[in-house]
């Protein structure tokens, strides 16, 4: 007899004795995986499939599906995703396994799948007439199941109970219920080892033998388990970690494993193991020794210290001068180049030989690198700066050469790159122009708020090839459908690419496109621009590249149309209706009404508040801190630029070249309607908030943050506000860097008075509930529990999600006397200058959470301008991103 | 002798066409009412089904014609039986109750009268289950690719009440066919099970898919053998594939499912593809010829016709087929694993 293990997708999976090991995604799991929590929790499904999507691609033959998590209904987001997912033919190709603690969201998921699934799992837990029952609907569903050994007593952990409970299991299975053995499948559980403590020592030795008795004693049955729990306890040890993984798949699938859930990206190959390592590793997986765990330990402590250190390897300085300025524009060393390239300036017969001889190749295999994704930003970034520093030094030459025979010669094309009107923020526009200058394209860098006419004059008066906007702030979005109208009045043909935070394909379709009749082209992020411009400007492939993207945007200006039928709106008096009223039963009166300010904040003691995750995707490097320190791909990239990062941190703390400053206030207020009323010493302010007005299900509250303040007439409840900046004094750091052609280090300066910033504003908060404000004056949290918000009260900040008009600041610094306190300075699309600035309000109320206002209705916009004493238009002008009609 | 062991003997045939028979009686909208139907406010010339109750006249002497041809099989004119289907004419859950009641029992008169004359050869009576008229796993909104316009409650919900009614006429077994999404046929083989769990007796299922174009796959991107494996869970007779193509075209699909199944498979083309005028052409001498091809190879139990064949096609088939022994099936089969 033969047990065939049949599973299907759209196309079948046919597990045999002689297939080696199924391999089950893991990544669409909300309890493993905090992205696809994060996707999953704000609705975000298209990018939830890419996470399905890339499993796929990336070899999961089976695709686990997880939604048990207290914040979701875990019902509602299984459907939606397995519906999707169906929808998808590249992901929808393989069989789902329905992952799930609770019995309701497998029998949904069955519902939904028309191929043959896998439910995981069910067990003995409840019982056996619940047991009974559930493997009974799960055959008659048509899917094959993954039991538990869990019984009502406990989980099986040791080999004795392991082997009780599965052949008890399997009796009923298939005597009772006549489920097919062969789509059985036991999860014997895989526990940590090397935990220390004695009863775990056999864990993973009683798996291997528990397996291999199941295998031989339960006709059809299969073997699969959850791997990366085994190494629990070298947790942030990649390498100790992968080693262990692979090594206890190579011996589970020995005695007889058949799939298991894995992250295929922390597998070593078996083989490729460290031999001393894999050592230590078995002795520890088979308890081969009594010492196992101490030395797997201290064998980890010494790989874990590895990575720092150092060694300078001169070698290279050996080398031919071409070779040498190779090496160190794809290294990133400054230290030489001085005299490198005046060495082959005596070589070759004009300076501008060098340039387009060594200097552009080694550019140039910097380009195919990054192209290729072996090299990371950070290190063009570096690369950059030595081409600079070269240019620099051959510039003097080169001058004297136009001056003897009138010539330079001319790169790829010329892209004048800006920051729009009212807006400060440059590190990604400064990022890109890197990048495009390291693929010889001529820069033409116009700062920042730089205004429609004065782009426009430069690009004609140089002549351009390409014209870049960046932006970060929503109102920036309008400034640059302004600068597209103007280029189709003045009958322009200039292409124009948009780049920043708040930019996105979508709107670009939308909003820009239609209103300029040469291309338009959203560009997501640096490694992306240089095909896009090379494309862009070729006179070969030009006008085909421009049909094409106008053709591709018009087909997302058409789904967009579509798409937004889907959403219904309830009218705003509708949704007041179901807002949120809380009591003042919590209401604690701060330690002052009216303002503090801090005039000079210690930097040192922000440093343990900073978010560094952020920081890395700054630098397109995506992952979350620490772990992105020991990623397999970019561990050691991020590593190199967080210790350069600190340094620069050491520099800024000890010498003070940065000043952090801040102001909070608090005032007593209270609740009317959608606004909140403040007592600014006996005057009434009003602060004016939006309300959710998508269509939700029953039962769901419509939120506005003025719901968090108390609705009475007796002012005892209060409201606060803050501006926060680090950024004092940075104009003559990046001036300073930027003469020295360091880019790296001016875009590495700016994004560290961001985090600072950043850190300043929670470190306040932080304060306000323990000190100031004082309603939480119990709370210790961890920083990864401040950057989760794990606190009570938020602190929204006007212009993003909560209370997206940004012209609420206005208000708010104007009560705060922001700027005299602070030196921050809003300009006229309410930025905050410097950028690396933070402004907000605190509710303190235990219900007030974050939320995205999302689209709004014509209602509500007409009763906001009311409120706000100011016309539609001009209020549809400022929230034109949040508006839901057209 | 029960149908198995007759399986095992012969290749067993299935009627024809039931539409283009109709059409034949050039039916009128009076044709389609009954007393009680009389002053029904919405057209229901069309409702085939409606027919068995109407004019039952006309059905039996179809089924008549199908078996003196030498048809084994009869299909009960069921095929849009269900509340999602009936809905297109507005009539609810009695009517749906009386026309899958009615129709079982008409086709038991006809097979009955017929065995009488040749006990030697028992006819059989298949409840016809079509897949209703919304898919489960599909959305019909281009821009809303989560939508579903049915779920899986309400369609295990209306197949029950089409299979109780069905059996409760007299068939002897059910056949789910023309499938194009799969999920709406797992929401049938639960409303099955559910009804014989409930009846304390399993009877014989014949699954039939639909293959929609040369891309071998179902309307819902399943390839063959993926739609094999996700049905073959549930108690099955048989595994088959019908409707869409004509007989040539279904070749390569009817060799995975007789590679991969230890189930008796089943084969009922088109009479080949319809013409510019939207009929299909094929004669009876050319399918039967290409029908041929399967006996040949040994890929099938079951043979008949679907759209555009007639009792001169089931005729020719059934002549073609008594030359060849059935498809051998690996494991012996018995109702439940």
């Amino acid at each position: 007899m033969t047990y065939i293990l049949k599973l299907s997708g759209l196309e079948p999976l046919i597990i045999t004795r002689e297939t080696n090991f199924v391999n089950v995604g893991e990544r669409t799991n909300v309890t493993g995986s905090k992205k696809f929590l994060r996707l999953i929790k704000e609705g975000l499904y298209e990018a939830a499939l890419d996470v399905a999507r890339e499993q796929v691609e990336g070899g999961a033959q089976v695709i686990d599906i997880n939604m048990d998590e207290g914040m979701i209904d875990g019902v509602e987001a299984m459907v939606k995703f397995l519906n999707l997912v169906a929808a998808e033919p590249d992901i929808a190709r393989v069989p789902v396994m329905i992952d799930s603690s609770k019995w309701e969201i497998i029998e949904a998921g069955l519902k939904c799948v028309q191929g043959k699934c896998i439910v995981n799992s069910i067990s003995l837990k409840g019982g056996e007439a619940e047991f009974i029952h559930q493997a009974k609907t799960v055959k008659r569903f048509g899917a094959a199941v993954i039991v538990m050994l869990f019984d009502e007593v406990g989980q099986a952990d040791n080999y004795e109970r392991r082997i009780e409970i599965a052949s008890r299991a399997y009796r009923i299975l298939t005597e009772k219920v006549h489920f097919p053995a062969s789509d059985i499948i036991f999860d014997p559980n895989i526990f940590p080892v090397a935990t220390g403590m004695e009863e775990h020592r056999r864990n993973a030795l009683d798996f291997f033998n528990a397996t291999k008795w199941i295998k031989e004693n339960l006709p059809g049955a299969k073997i699969s388990g959850g791997v990366s729990n085994v190494s629990f306890s070298f947790r942030g040890n990649d390498k100790v970690r992968e080693a262990m993984h692979s090594a206890f798949l190579y011996h589970g699938i020995q005695h007889g494993m058949d799939m298991g859930i894995v992250n295929p990206s922390q597998l070593e190959v078996y083989d490729e193991i460290d031999k001393e390592l894999l050592e230590y590793v078995e002795d520890v997986l088979l308890d081969r020794r009594d010492d196992a765990t101490e030395r797997l330990l201290e064998y980890a402590e010494k790989v874990k210290g590895k990575g720092k250190e150092k060694v300078f390897d001169l070698e290279w300085r050996n080398a031919s001068v071409e070779q040498r300025l190779s090496h160190a524009l794809i290294k990133g060393i400054v230290d030489f180049i001085d005299e490198d390239t005046e060495e082959a300036r005596k070589l070759f017969e004009r300076p501008l030989q060098v340039i387009e001889g060594p200097l552009m190749a080694g550019m140039n295999q910097v380009g195919d690198l990054f192209g290729s994704g072996k090299m990371f930003l950070p290190q063009v970034v570096k690369s950059a700066r030595v081409m600079k520093k070269a240019v620099a030094y051959l510039l003097p030459y080169l001058e004297e050469e136009k001056r003897l025979n009138g010539t330079t010669g001319s790169g790829q094309g010329k892209v004048l790159m800006a920051t729009v009107k009212g807006d400060v923020h440059d590190i990604g526009k400064n990022i890109v122009g890197v990048v495009l200058a390291c693929n010889n394209f001529d820069i033409i860098d116009m700062g920042v708020m730089v205004p429609t006419e004065k782009i426009l004059a430069k690009a004609v008066e140089e002549k351009v090839d390409a014209i870049g906007l960046s932006g970060l702030i929503t109102p920036s979005l309008d400034e640059m459908v302004g600068v597209a109208k103007e280029m189709e009045r003045m009958g322009l043909k200039i292409p124009l690419l948009i780049g920043g935070a708040t930019t996105s394909r979508v709107h670009t379709a939308v909003k820009i496109d239609p209103h300029y009749s040469g291309s338009v082209v959203h560009v997501i992020d640096a490694s992306k621009s240089v095909p896009v411009v090379q494309s862009l400007i070729s006179k070969e492939h030009g006008p085909v590249y421009h049909k094409r993207i106008k053709e591709e945007y018009e087909k997302f200006r058409e789904e967009y149309k579509n798409r937004k039928r889907e959403k219904n709106f309830v009218p705003i008096e509708q949704a007041r209706q179901k807002d949120v009223k809380v009591s003042l039963s919590n209401a604690v009166k701060p330690s002052f009404t009216g303002t503090r300010v801090f005039e000079d904040y210690p930097l040192d003691e922000l440093r343990n508040y900073i978010d560094w995750t952020p920081f890395f995707a700054t630098w397109e490097l995506t992952g979350r801190y620490p772990q992105i320190l020991t990623d397999e791909i970019i561990g050691t990239e991020a590593t190199k630029l967080f210790e350069d990062a600190n340094k620069m941190l050491d520099l800024v703390i000890s010498n003070k070249l940065l000043q952090a400053r801040a102001v909070l206030g608090f005032w007593p207020a209270k609740r009317a309607g959608d606004d909140v009323k403040l007592d600014v010493n006996g005057t009434e302010e009003s602060f004016h908030f939006l309300r959710q007005q998508s269509e939700k299900a029953e039962g769901q509250h419509y939120y506005c943050l003025a719901d968090f303040v108390a609705e009475s007439d007796a002012t005892n409840d209060y409201m606060g506000g803050f501006a926060v900046t680090a950024g004092i004094g940075i104009e003559k750091l990046v001036e300073a860097y930027e003469k020295d052609h360091d880019d790296y280090h001016s875009i590495m300066i700016k994004a560290i008075a961001d985090r600072l910033a950043e850190a300043l504003a929670e470190r306040m908060h932080e304060r306000v509930r323990k000190e100031f404000w004082g309603y939480a004056s119990e709370e210790a949290l961890s920083n990864e529990e401040l950057i989760k918000e794990a606190y009570q009260g938020i602190r929204p900040a006007p212009g993003y999600p909560a209370c997206p008009d940004h012209t609420e600041k206005a208000t708010l610094f104007r009560l705060l006397d922001a700027e005299k306190a602070t030196g921050i300075s809003l300009t006229e699309s309410y930025a905050m200058y410097p950028a690396a600035s933070v402004s907000g309000f605190y509710f303190a109320h235990p219900e007030s959470k974050y939320f995205g206002v999302g689209k709004i209705q014509k209602d509500q916009v007409e009763d906001y301008a009311r409120r706000k004493g100011e016309s539609v238009e001009y209020i549809e002008k400022w929230l034109a991103p949040a508006l839901g009609y057209e | 002798m029960n149908i198995y062991d007759l399986l095992k003997e012969r290749i067993l045939i299935l009627d024809g066409a039931m539409g283009t028979m109709i059409q034949r009686y050039k039916l009128e909208e009076k044709d389609f009412r009954n007393e009680a139907l009389k002053d029904y406010p919405h057209s229901l010339k069309g409702n085939n089904d409606l027919l068995s109750i109407t004019r039952p006249d006309v059905i039996k002497a179809i089924h008549r014609q199908y078996l003196d041809a030498g048809a084994d099989i009869l299909e009960t004119n069921t095929f849009s039986g269900t509340v999602i289907a009936q809905a297109d004419y507005y009539l609810g859950e009695d009517w749906v109750y009386q026309i899958n009641y009615q129709s079982a029992k008409i086709a038991r008169e006809v097979a009955d009268e017929v065995t009488a004359l040749t006990p030697s050869k028992p006819r059989f009576v298949a409840g016809s289950m079509g897949p209703t008229t919304k898919l489960a796993s599909m959305s019909p909104d281009v821009n809303d690719p989560g939508f579903r316009a049915v779920s899986f409650d309400e369609l295990c919900e209306a197949f029950k009440t089409q299979i109780g009614a069905l059996l409760d006429g007299g068939a002897d077994l059910l056949l789910m066919e023309t499938v194009t999404d799969t999920l709406n046929v797992k929401a049938a083989l639960f409303a099955a099970q559910e009804v014989f769990e409930e009846r304390g007796k399993n009877y014989p299922i014949m699954v039939s898919g639909t293959i929609t174009d040369a891309s071998g796959r179902t309307l819902s991107g399943q390839t063959t053998e993926a739609f094999l494996v996700s049905v073959e869970h549930a108690p099955l007779m048989s595994i088959g594939l019908n409707c869409a193509l004509g007989a040539s075209a279904l070749r390569p699909y009817l060799q995975v499912l007789a590679s991969k199944s230890n189930l008796f498979v089943s084969a009922y083309p088109n009479a080949g593809l319809p013409n510019e005028m939207g009929q299909y052409d094929e004669s009876p001498a050319y399918m039967a010829q290409q029908v041929e091809e399967f006996c040949k190879e040994g890929l099938v139990n079951i043979l008949g016709g679907c759209c555009g064949t007639t009792p001169d096609h089931i005729k020719a088939i059934a002549e073609v087929a008594a030359k060849y022994p059935p498809r051998k099936v690996a494991v012996p089969l018995a109702i439940g694993h």
